[in-house]
């Protein structure tokens, strides 16, 4: 038997794959395997029988790697979720980070903590990457929001595009309320009263 | 004062309802808390976060927290039901090609009887059987190897369960990984819209009261917060109360359509909360009495005897000892810490935490603390008990 590692990695989007594959040889001299095709993700596990498998938490498919965690015949080695065999720790960085593995019972825990910790960099990057966009996209919703606001005080009040401004940022102030939250508001309003 | 928050965690399901319910309807705001709920995608996630503290409660199927005290699934700290958030409210579906051979068996779809449902089934299977379940702990696997088993089905040989996350439950149907299926809605009836699978059965035809989803909470944080506890238990248990009247029906539809929770259409929603469903693509229309029940004859009574049900079970399955293995799942589910929390509000407690499972052929006045209790059917199809361990 082979004494490398065998790693699988289930991720169905292509570069994130690659990143994490990239991030895995860094770590140490792994055989590596990705599945992208969450069809028969059991069946597809089993058949390249790793040492460890890494998900993303967000990935709905995971569910079906549960079953590899109860060794039904002799023959099958069982999988346990790495948190049963790591220090806690490792396990908690792990689930913050949004990754999830499956170590085969039995795995020592000094092999199993660099691919984690290669895994859990990656994935935390993803993670920010995922908020930042979440983020961006939130700013950009709110800036609209804001010059349609504007946009209805100028016309209604006879007001320039500063002054409009500044009374929106008045009255957030005021009621304790965020800026775009007042606008929001204004052009809720504006909608109902035709 | 200021409102106390707990994040929760939930499945996009029918039956997450009475925690979205206790947060939008104000039950959670009347007992000073408010429910930060976070949707997860999958029983696994949801199991860890609660585990490792990312939430404090969760919408949980009903055989995890037991699975957790017999050691099977994954670490972390032990988990506990504070209450059952909804009893029955599965579906048995097949394949449209299985459907077919069913019908060619004489057998009508009349969706009540589990043995003329499953003798046919496994008549037109012909052989071994692949089923598809979202969880390998949950009350949807429970029911379907009770039900084969109890038909004489070698189930150990020729059923083979497939987790499958409920939304793609009608993909790995159509692409022919799965023969049939046993899912919580919408996603059964989400299947016979996108005609794939046809109807055969409700879970409560194979356990007329089945407890399908718990409020879980890590066992430490239970015992430790015990005021939250029993607002929380209170709360949700309000939720329930509203959510079995019928008027209820379209706004708590409404409700769980909306983007943040189901984000899936609300007349599709109502099927299950009235207990009116689709079963096949020809439009066919059955009516299931008690389809899903989130509050009447105690159906938030965390029974010690339906832990141990599960427990037990279990335990014969994953070659355990099923007398320690039904001490341990008993453990799990808090009826005192329920009764602590409803003792006075809910006019009716139960007098003992176990019951004989299966015994009550229909719906029957027992004794209580106080007041009037009518405790539902609660029969197997094959007319078995299931006696608990004594206290």
């Amino acid at each position: 038997m082979s004494s490398r590692v065998s790693i699988v990695v289930v991720e169905p989007d292509r570069d994130k794959a690659l990143q994490i594959v990239d991030s895995l040889r860094q770590a140490g001299d792994f055989d590596l395997h990705v599945i992208a095709e969450p069809t028969g993700l059991a069946r597809q596990v089993k058949m390249h029988n790793p040492d460890v498998v890494l998900i993303d938490i967000e990935n709905p498919s995971r569910d079906m790697l549960e079953e590899l965690a109860l060794a039904s015949g002799p023959l099958e080695r069982p999988v346990a979720m790495f948190v049963d065999r790591s220090e806690e720790g490792l396990s908690r960085a792990a689930i913050e980070a949004g990754v999830s593995a499956y170590v085969v019972d039995g795995m020592r825990p000094q092999r199993i903590k660099p691919i984690l910790d290669a895994a859990i960099a990656r994935f935390r990057m993803f993670q920010r990457m995922r908020t930042e966009l979440a983020e961006t996209k939130r700013a950009l919703e709110e800036r609209k929001v804001i010059d349609r606001a504007k946009g209805m005080l100028m016309k209604a009040r006879g007001i320039d595009e500063d002054a409009a401004y500044a009374l929106l940022r008045k009255t957030a102030m005021d009621q304790g309320r965020r800026v775009a939250d007042v606008a929001q508001a204004l052009v809720t309003a504006a909608g109902l009263l035709g | 004062m200021k409102d106390i928050q707990i994040p929760v965690g939930f499945i996009p399901l029918v039956d997450a309802a009475p925690l979205i319910v206790a947060q939008e309807m104000g039950f959670a705001a009347e007992e000073r808390l408010s429910l930060e709920l976070r949707r997860a995608p999958s029983w696994s996630s949801i199991r860890d976060m609660l585990r490792y503290g990312r939430v404090d409660a969760a919408h949980m199927l009903s055989p995890v927290p037991v699975a957790g005290a017999l050691g099977l699934g994954g670490a972390g700290a032990p988990l506990c039901a504070l209450s059952v958030l909804s009893v029955n409210g599965h579906t048995i579906g097949v394949s449209a090609d299985l459907a077919e051979r069913i019908r060619d068996q004489g057998h009508d779809f009349g969706f009540d009887d589990a043995r003329a449902a499953g003798q046919a089934l496994i008549a037109a299977a012909g052989g071994p059987l692949r089923v598809g379940v979202p969880f390998p702990f949950s009350m949807h696997a429970e029911l379907v190897y009770y039900w084969l088993s109890s038909l004489g089905m070698a189930v150990q040989r020729d059923v083979t369960i497939h987790t499958v996350p409920p939304p793609l439950m009608a993909d790995a149907m159509r692409s022919g990984e799965i023969d049939a299926f046993c899912v919580g809605e919408p996603w059964g009836s989400q299947a016979v819209e996108t005609g794939v699978a046809t109807l055969l059965l409700p879970g409560a035809a194979i356990w007329a009261f089945a407890p399908e989803k718990v409020l879980a909470a890590r066992t430490d944080w239970a015992e430790t917060e015990t005021d939250l506890v029993g607002r929380l238990i209170r709360a949700v248990w309000r939720a329930g109360a509203w959510l079995a009247r019928p008027e209820s029906r379209t706004l708590a539809a409404e409700i769980l359509s909306r983007p943040a929770y189901l984000d899936l259409p609300a007349d599709l929603l109502e099927r299950a909360l009235s207990g009116r469903l689709v079963i096949s693509g020809r439009g066919e229309e059955r009516s299931v009495a008690r389809f899903l029940e989130f509050h009447h004859g105690a159906a938030n009574f965390p029974w010690r005897s339906q832990a141990e049900w599960i427990g037990t079970r279990m335990a014969l399955r994953h070659g355990l000892d099923p007398v320690q293995a039904g001490r341990a799942a008993r453990a799990v589910f808090r009826s005192d810490l329920y009764r602590a929390a409803l003792a006075r509000v809910s006019p009716a407690l139960p007098g003992a935490s176990s019951k004989v499972e299966g015994s009550l052929e229909r719906d029957t006045h027992v004794a209580s603390q106080s007041g009037k209790l009518i405790l539902c059917r609660d029969t197997f199809f094959d007319g078995r008990f299931f006696e608990p361990a004594s206290d």
